[in-house]
């Protein structure tokens, strides 16, 4: 047990590509908690996902000894949070565990929308902030301008901000030194009953589920009855200790630490991010403030391409669930697609990641319809229902108002590229709620219908802003809208997954795009087919495919009959990769590219 | 005229022939839309040629009767094609001793065919009546455009001038002649074509072999065509010229046989037929593939790894791989679609072991009748001209 008084938590914000991990890698180093061999390169984060996006997705710590400039030596516990917006919630309780908060800023770049929101919640949260200004070993390094913007974005005092280059260790003993002396130690009675905040957990194969968490007040040892305050589920504690980042079991963790219970939990599901823990026989009074239970915002259908894949997809969905809690999913029928599931997401990142993993980790090959947000239906018989798919949608005379939910999102953007990231805002129904400039770049704040960027505003903001700007957003309310929904005929046959809801003064120009759309996505047939967009019995948009006029390998002869033949098997394979309407083969990835808006 | 007369007269479907392929690797250049097995050599050593092909040849004739599943009688060989390569570049001598080989081997047809590809930029006369005396009857002429330009393009050695007095030279040589062409090359106009085609018709062949050019991975093509070097014409375009050569040949007397193959009735190249009608045919020489009692045979395809296998264990053969009913049936159909005449029933079952119908996938088959693609003739399977020019997409619908 360390003494409060020599324990600093901090957390590191920073966006992307700023540098934490290199950063965290090269204090890892220098407190010797891997040698040189076991160094690889950004150590943290652990699942290829992670590493290959260069986000993080689970909360880690790492406890780091540090022998300071009083000779006295520190537990210093780095909290590696995850660093995206659909994981605001589970940032916020990293950071709940933390005093004190490292703000990594590339001495180039600057602050970017994604840094500041992290910010404003080590903010609510009390941190201490110690700016870190990294990469000034860079040519293009402005450290004075950014200190600026620094003070004039975020508002805070950015004077005494530490020069560093976490490639070259220029300056990280500098930073532990201020993590010593600038973070507050935690508050906390070692003698009150136990209490800790659950800051992330995940299934292990051979140990079960890990819980990590930051322990408040008390002692957790070994043998005692955990109690969890929410789902008021008790376990006996089979383990606890600490990552160096090494797993290292140790007697206790007590007020102040940040560390590992491990207690025979089967499933993350029974361990939510917030909770508290406590003693069984000798519970704390009240759990620790700022508990949510997660509710997915975005959905969509996964469905296998070979419908015989269903039961492993429902397999490796539980499956990743033991692992993420925070998704959901359920049985769902498509007339078009089979038997398949509607799955809920904290967000368009982690649906990205949950199909990603899907597909690298069970091998299976699927198809996925357009994400769409939950919208409230009030219907004229009084009923009420949460609309998950666009589908589902009640004939609109039996429809008496829909509610849709709004965010409330920040850009910020080089004022060069700020024309046009209006203008997509306002073609994406915005409402401008703030314009502010700070140096050469620009900060707007807009009030956005979740469903104008659940798909592709991400992406389109990026390539309008030659990816310079930064993008966040939180949730805000429901409101009333006039919404329609838009039907997709192909070869005059509705094709249900490819249903979408759009704002009445939408539907038009969405319907004709994804015809458009569709045209150059479904390959040429034997036959013409047409496309048409429909409101009801109303056709708003038509295209039309010409039927295949030629298709024959110019030259075949004895030699070559082997090769052609595997290449005929090969396109009877792809031809199983296409679903079948009607007699219209549709490419699986139609269902989302359909989407996808044309520049302009 | 049923579609069977405009191939061959003597279309049996209790007999494909029996062939034998005769692979000559090297050429004087590589041209850049070539993707077969032709190497770039200035002199190769005729004699150890002429002794490997004639080593390998025992060799596999010696392998085809010992084969329990060999006829007991041997059949007799009904076509030899010296293919390449260039095998204008061959010596004469090389040519007799491979015929001399065969003789010894098999029964030769009254009416054998002897096929020899030629380049126009790499022939005399003296050449040609050397091939002639040694057993070549039929000489298949890489004449490939007659246009400077478009030769130029295809990186051939010749002038339109020089394929024409190739052209000439043949004529008077060999008994039968056959010209290749390659069309649908970038910015060609349909107007253009009819034009360069009825040249080709003004020579009265009666043999013509007639090839949109298609970009194959491994050639210099290849690279350019997808660093946008140039374009092929696009698919409606394609189309027109694939239609156009079909309505020019047949009014010509000369209808397409074949996808690419057109002539008059009787002069279709019997080799070729064996090989769509699914017949057995021996593979010699460097990278030359053979169908044996329903084995695939493959040699190695690099000169001189044959040369040195061949002198080692008396033949290059790389890989024997026996093939399913199945696989067997899927070669059938897509070989035997590209026939004008389709595919006869009976042999199908013959020469697979399946039954036709179990070959095809019922509802994809109905589809491509009904929309015309297909057609059933008593015993006959036949792609419609509308479904030879979509022949690939026909097979991946219709195959089970």
């Amino acid at each position: 047990m360390t003494d409060l008084s020599h324990i600093r938590n901090f957390a590191i914000i920073a966006h992307i590509d700023h540098g934490k991990s290199t950063l965290a890698d090269r204090m890892i180093q220098m407190c010797g908690g891997l040698d040189d061999r076991e160094m690889k390169e950004q150590v943290l984060d652990s699942m290829d996902i992670e590493r290959e996006r260069g986000i993080t997705i689970k909360a880690q710590t790492v406890r780091l000894t540090w022998q300071a400039a009083d000779g006295q030596t520190y537990a210093i516990n780095l909290m590696d949070t995850p660093g995206h917006v659909d994981f605001s919630y589970e940032v916020s309780r990293s950071l709940a565990a933390c005093e004190g908060a490292l703000l990594v800023v590339d001495a180039s770049q600057g602050v970017e929308a994604q840094t500041l929101a992290n910010v404003y919640l080590a903010l609510e949260n009390d941190l201490e902030i110690v700016p870190v200004l990294n990469k000034i070993d860079l040519p293009a390094a402005e450290p004075e301008r950014i200190k600026e913007q620094i003070e004039d974005v975020i508002g805070i005092d950015a004077s005494d901000a530490l020069m560093i280059s976490a490639k070259t260790g220029q300056g990280v003993p500098e930073v532990l030194e201020a993590l010593v002396k600038r973070l507050p130690p935690p508050q906390g009675e070692v003698d009150n009953p136990p209490k800790a905040l659950l800051v992330d957990s995940w299934y292990d194969p051979y140990l079960g589920v890990i819980t990590l968490v930051r322990v408040i007040d008390g002692t957790f040892r070994k043998g005692m009855k955990m109690r969890m305050m929410r789902t008021e589920a008790v376990h006996p504690i089979d383990k606890v200790g600490m990552f160096t980042p090494k797993l290292v079991e140790t007697e206790s963790l007590s007020a102040g630490e940040m560390g590992f219970i491990m207690a025979g939990i089967k499933s993350v599901a029974d361990t939510q991010v917030g909770d508290t823990l406590t003693d069984d026989r000798k519970p704390c009074e009240t759990p620790l403030p700022g508990f949510r239970p997660s509710v997915p915002v975005v959905w969509c259908g996964l469905f296998p391409v070979d419908t015989s894949d269903f039961e492993t997809l429902r397999d490796s969905l539980a499956k990743l669930r033991l692992n993420d809690a925070s998704f959901e999913f359920q049985m769902e029928t498509s007339a078009a697609l089979g038997f398949g599931f509607r799955c809920g997401f904290l967000g368009l990142l982690h649906m990205e990641i949950i199909q990603e993993r899907l597909t690298r980790e069970f091998d299976l090959d699927l198809i996925t319809t357009a994400p769409s947000v939950v919208y409230k239906m009030h219907l004229t018989n009084g009923e009420y229902l949460e609309l998950h798919n666009p589908a589902d949608m009640p004939d609109p005379v039996l429809i008496d108002s829909i509610e849709e939910p709004w965010v409330k999102a920040t850009i910020i953007v080089p004022d060069e590229y700020l024309g046009p990231v209006l203008k997509l805002c306002t073609e994406r129904r915005g409402i401008q709620l703030d314009l502010t400039y700070a140096g050469a770049r620009a900060m707007a704040v807009y009030k956005l219908p979740l469903n104008e960027i659940v798909f592709d505003f991400y992406d389109r903001l990026k390539s309008i802003s030659r990816g310079y700007a930064s993008f966040d957003y939180d949730m805000d309310e429901y409101t009333e809208s006039d919404l329609v929904k838009v039907s997709i005929l192909v070869n005059n046959e509705p094709v249900d997954a490819l249903a979408f809801v759009a704002h009445r003064t939408q539907a038009d120009f969405r319907g004709r795009q994804i015809c458009e759309r569709l045209k150059d996505l479904i390959p040429r047939h034997m036959f013409k087919i047409p496309l048409q967009a429909a409101i009801g019995g109303r056709v708003i948009a038509r295209e039309t495919i010409s039927a295949m006029r030629k298709d024959v390998t110019a030259k075949c002869y004895g030699g070559d009959v082997s090769r052609k033949r595997k290449l005929l098997e090969k396109q009877k394979e792809g031809k199983k990769k296409m679903r079948q309407f009607g007699k219209v083969e549709i490419p699986q990835s139609a269902f989302i590219e359909a989407l996808r808006m044309k520049e302009g | 005229m049923t579609s069977s007369d405009t191939t061959d007269p003597t279309a049996d479907p209790d007999d494909e022939g029996f062939g034998l392929y005769v692979h000559w690797p090297w050429c004087l250049s590589k041209c850049p839309y070539c993707d077969f097995n032709s190497h770039v050599i200035a002199d190769p050593d005729h004699a150890a040629w002429a002794r490997a092909y004639v080593r390998e040849l025992d060799t596999l004739a010696a392998m085809e009767a010992m084969d329990p599943a060999a006829p007991a009688t041997r059949r007799p060989l009904t076509s030899v094609f010296f293919g390449g390569g260039t095998p204008s570049l061959m010596a004469p001598g090389t040519v007799a001793a491979v015929l001399d080989a065969a003789a010894r081997h098999w029964p030769l047809a009254d009416d054998l065919e002897v096929t020899l590809e030629a380049n126009p930029g790499a022939v005399d006369r003296a050449r040609f009546t050397a091939l002639r005396a040694a057993g070549v009857g039929r000489l298949s002429l890489g004449v490939q455009a007659l246009d400077d330009a478009a030769l130029r393009f295809l990186g051939r050695r010749h002038d339109a001038g020089e394929a024409l007095a190739a052209l000439d030279l043949a004529r008077a040589v060999f008994p039968r002649v056959s010209l290749d062409l390659i069309y649908a090359r970038p910015g060609q106009t349909p107007d253009a074509w009819a034009a360069e085609l009825d040249r080709a018709l003004g020579f009265a062949p009666d043999h013509l072999s007639l090839y949109q050019l298609t970009i194959e991975k491994g050639t210099a093509f290849f690279a350019a065509h997808r660093d946008g070097a140039f374009a092929l014409p696009d698919e409606d375009t394609a189309a027109d010229l694939f239609d156009l050569t079909r309505e020019t040949t047949a009014a010509a007397g000369l209808p397409a046989y074949e996808t690419s193959n057109h002539a008059r009735p009787g002069a279709a190249c019997r080799h070729n037929l064996v090989y769509w009608r699914g017949g057995d045919y021996v593979g010699l020489g460097p990278g030359a593939h053979g169908r044996l009692g329903g084995v695939a045979t493959r040699t190695i395809a690099a000169p001189a790894g044959w040369l040195a296998q061949v002198a080692r264990e008396g033949h290059g053969l790389q890989a024997r791989t026996p093939l399913s009913p199945p696989d067997r049936a899927v070669e059938l159909l897509m070989m035997g679609l590209r026939l004008t005449e389709g595919i006869h029933a009976a042999r199908f079952e013959r020469l697979s072991g399946l039954p036709l119908a179990d070959a095809l996938d019922p509802a994809g088959l109905a589809t491509m009748i009904d929309l015309g693609f297909v057609t059933r003739d008593g015993p006959w399977l036949r792609a419609t001209a509308e479904g030879q020019t979509r022949l690939d997409a026909v097979l991946a619908h219709i195959a089970a």
